[in-house]
């Protein structure tokens, strides 16, 4: 069997993988399931989360499905703090190779602080699903473009 | 039988119709073809060019429509409606802790509010304390934190609860947070029976729609008819429930599901309490209704008047109600926050005005109207008041509020009234095979509609089938505009930190063997499903916080948790 299956043509190349994670106690979850639903129908592989997660269960989870973009949803106005949080816990379990992207009602004036401290995207509320599923896919890319040459050198 | 129109004169008209069609419209379509070839409400109903008698043929005046204050209250509850007393101006407000949102009502009540509405921060809507690691960060942002009585006292200080009424926006809670009320109005010497005001108490649509659900749904609807039974037979003028269309429509329900599921959940509710033993009639007259009221004009007003007439004929004909009373459909409506936009975010005064103004024209008894900065934050003192004013120039400007149900008549919104409810009834019908809302909820039925129609808009949206202002038509290139709204600053972190350490306080002070006692009793209560409303009070007085009592009610309850479906 073995020998068989080694001859077989190289496995095709994994889809991307995305978690959408709704970090902190907010319940608005539209934004979430819509986001969820619109990468699947672009062609990622999605999981969700559901509501009211920690930094540690969101990392968790991002690690156990090797997921190769993080996308959150935070409407409480509490995105600082979890995000702080959330790009902490990467950093402490070396997964900052992880691009994180979140969506919300998001002040503009946060976006800045937001980018310094790790977070490669920040979504306002009326982007197109098209431009999110775009730049998913680029950083998702990127990710999987610097893995290999990590593997190869 | 009142018939409107004759048989002949339908047919004249009729046919008058349809000459105009083939003969007058296409020379217009074809000098200009039309904008859309298919025109939709939000609901997708698709509407014609033109609405004549020819379409609600046969409409019979009494049954469908009556006058105002009389069956089937098509034209509003009352007689006189907005003529005797404009609707309660309520707008729905809350930040930081006790003494931040005690400024900010008082600040409403002098700029002429009539109602106030308290918006409660995220770890008190679903029960928990602010040193609950879960709350790290979250306290006093989206709304006031009451973790304690003492948190309630400070938020009234120096008004009057005999003379306001409150709405309080809390589900899983809201026996804790109604305990809280009750137990300081006492303190400021009101009777019981002067204590008025609304508990949100929905707990069905917390699963359909806002997610601040914290027991399983059969245990959480427990809960619930325990306040409102408790709350019928102590004080009798509290509005225990507000059976809440407005979430199911902000998670991105049409108008037509936004109605159907809102009157399966009253229906649901009041099999509950007859099942109780209770008499429809003692408590139907406190039930009332949350409407969402959003920016596809007619629909709106369409949609207000159709669910008028369906609870009122659901509560004579299926439940056999006597007191008219008990058969309106009372309202608070709020103005759609999902149709705001966070580009040209002053846009959004206009648009709450649009919405405000479907409201009035379909009956509301009270009404909150969205800030222009709530895509960004709570609102800004500045923001707030120019949402009060909105509503003040609609109703003492405008002149919408002298005549009654002005658009009655209309052959169009009658004819949309007629096929709101009756989309509205098809779904009914589907959940009644299912075994009612509880059950249908159970099976995730509500939940998944939700999610497609959502998801459904965003698509239309995106195709440019559905047009926002600054979103998809008329985009500005900068976005320097919204950098100049001016934004609501407080200090979290010291709110959070003067929260945590007044909880400590209030736990240093209290007699423990009175506490301990008290959830103990509690506990027990739950246990043996007996009603929980007097051992939650019993609690709140002996200084028992709301993590505590939710914490109590959990370990006999259980917690729920969504299955992670998209």
């Amino acid at each position: 069997m073995s020998s068989l299956q080694s001859t077989e043509p190289k496995e095709p190349r994994r889809r991307y993988k995305v978690l959408v994670a709704k970090l902190g106690i907010d319940g608005h979850d539209r934004g979430a399931k819509v986001i969820a639903r619109a990468l699947k129908d672009a062609g990622f592989d999605v999981i969700y989360t559901g509501i009211r997660q920690t930094p540690e269960q969101v990392v968790y989870a991002a690690l156990q499905e090797d997921v190769d973009v993080i996308g959150v949803s935070i409407l409480s106005g509490a995105h600082m703090h979890h995000m702080r949080k959330l790009m902490e816990k990467l950093k402490e379990v070396g997964a900052t190779d992880i691009p994180v992207v979140l969506g919300g009602t998001i002040p503009v004036i946060d976006i800045e602080e937001l980018k310094r401290i790790g977070v490669r995207e920040v979504f306002l509320p009326g982007t197109s699903l098209k431009e999110i599923a775009e730049k998913i896919r680029k950083l998702a890319e990127e990710k999987r473009r610097k893995e290999s040459l990590n593997v190869s050198s | 039988m009142v018939k409107l129109f004759n048989k002949e004169a339908v047919e004249e008209i009729r046919k008058a119709v349809r000459k105009w069609e083939d003969e007058i419209v296409p020379l217009w379509l074809q000098r200009i073809p039309e904008r859309m070839e298919e025109f939709t409400t939000l609901s997708e109903i698709p509407v014609k060019r033109v609405y004549t008698p020819a379409d609600i043929e046969g409409f019979d005046y009494s049954e469908k429509l009556g006058l105002p204050g009389t069956y089937p209250y098509t034209r509003g509850i009352h007689a006189t409606m907005y003529r005797a007393r404009i609707w309660t101006m309520r707008m729905f407000s809350g930040y930081g802790g006790p003494e931040e949102t005690n400024k900010r009502l008082k600040f409403l009540i002098e700029h002429g509010e009539t109602g106030l509405s308290l918006a409660f921060d995220y770890p008190t809507l679903i029960g928990l304390d602010p040193d609950d690691p879960m709350a790290e960060g979250e306290v006093g942002i989206v709304g006031v934190s009451v973790p304690t009585i003492v948190d309630m006292e400070i938020i009234f200080d120096g008004i009057d609860m005999g003379k306001v009424t409150t709405n309080m926006t809390i589900n899983p809670p809201a026996p804790v947070l109604l305990a809280f009320y009750v137990a300081v109005a006492e303190k400021q010497g009101v009777p019981y029976d002067k204590i008025g005001g609304t508990t949100q108490n929905d707990p069905l649509k917390e699963f359909i729609a806002q997610k601040s659900y914290v027991f399983p749904p059969e245990p959480a609807v427990k809960v619930a008819m325990d306040l409102i039974e408790w709350s019928v037979k102590n004080i009798p003028k509290w509005n225990p429930i507000s059976i809440s269309g407005y979430h199911i429509r902000e998670a991105g329900s049409d108008a037509v599901q936004e109605v159907a599921f809102t009157i399966a959940d009253g229906i649901e509710y009041v099999r509950q309490l007859i099942a109780r033993g209770m008499d429809v009639d003692e408590f139907a007259p406190r039930l009332s209704f949350f409407w969402d009221s959003h920016i596809n004009f007619f629909e709106e007003v369409a949609k207000f008047r159709a669910a008028r007439r369906m609870w009122a004929k659901i509560m004579k004909e299926w439940f056999g109600a006597k007191k008219p009373r008990s058969m309106w459909m009372r309202f608070h409506t709020q103005t759609a926050g999902c149709s705001l936009t966070a580009q040209q975010p002053w846009n959004n005064i206009v648009r709450t005005a649009y919405e405000a103004l479907a409201a009035v024209l379909g009956g509301t008894q009270s009404l909150h109207t969205n800030s222009f900065d709530e895509p960004f934050r709570v609102p800004s003192e500045f923001a707030a008041k120019i949402a009060l004013r909105t509503q003040q120039i609609l109703a003492y400007e405008t002149g919408v509020a002298d005549v009654i149900d002005p658009l009655g008549g209309s052959y169009y919104v009658e004819w949309l009234t007629d096929e709101i409810e009756e989309r509205a009834w098809k779904y009914i019908d589907r959940i009644e095979r299912m075994g009612g809302m509880l059950e249908a909820v159970k099976k995730g039925y509500p939940q998944k509609e939700v999610i497609d129609a959502s998801y459904r808009f965003q698509k239309e949206v995106e195709e440019g089938k559905r047009f926002i202002v600054g979103v998809n038509i008329f985009v500005d290139k900068d976005v320097e505009e919204i950098r100049k709204v001016p934004l609501l600053e407080f200090d979290q972190e010291e709110i959070e930190r003067r929260q945590k350490e007044r909880i400590r306080k209030v736990r240093a002070m209290r007699d423990e063997r009175r506490w301990r006692r008290a959830l103990d009793e509690l506990r027990k209560a739950a246990e043996k499903g007996e009603n929980i409303m007097p051992y939650v009070l019993n609690a709140v007085k002996a200084y028992a916080t709301l993590g505590e009592i939710m914490n109590t009610l959990k370990e006999v309850y259980g917690v729920y948790v969504e299955p992670p479906i998209y």
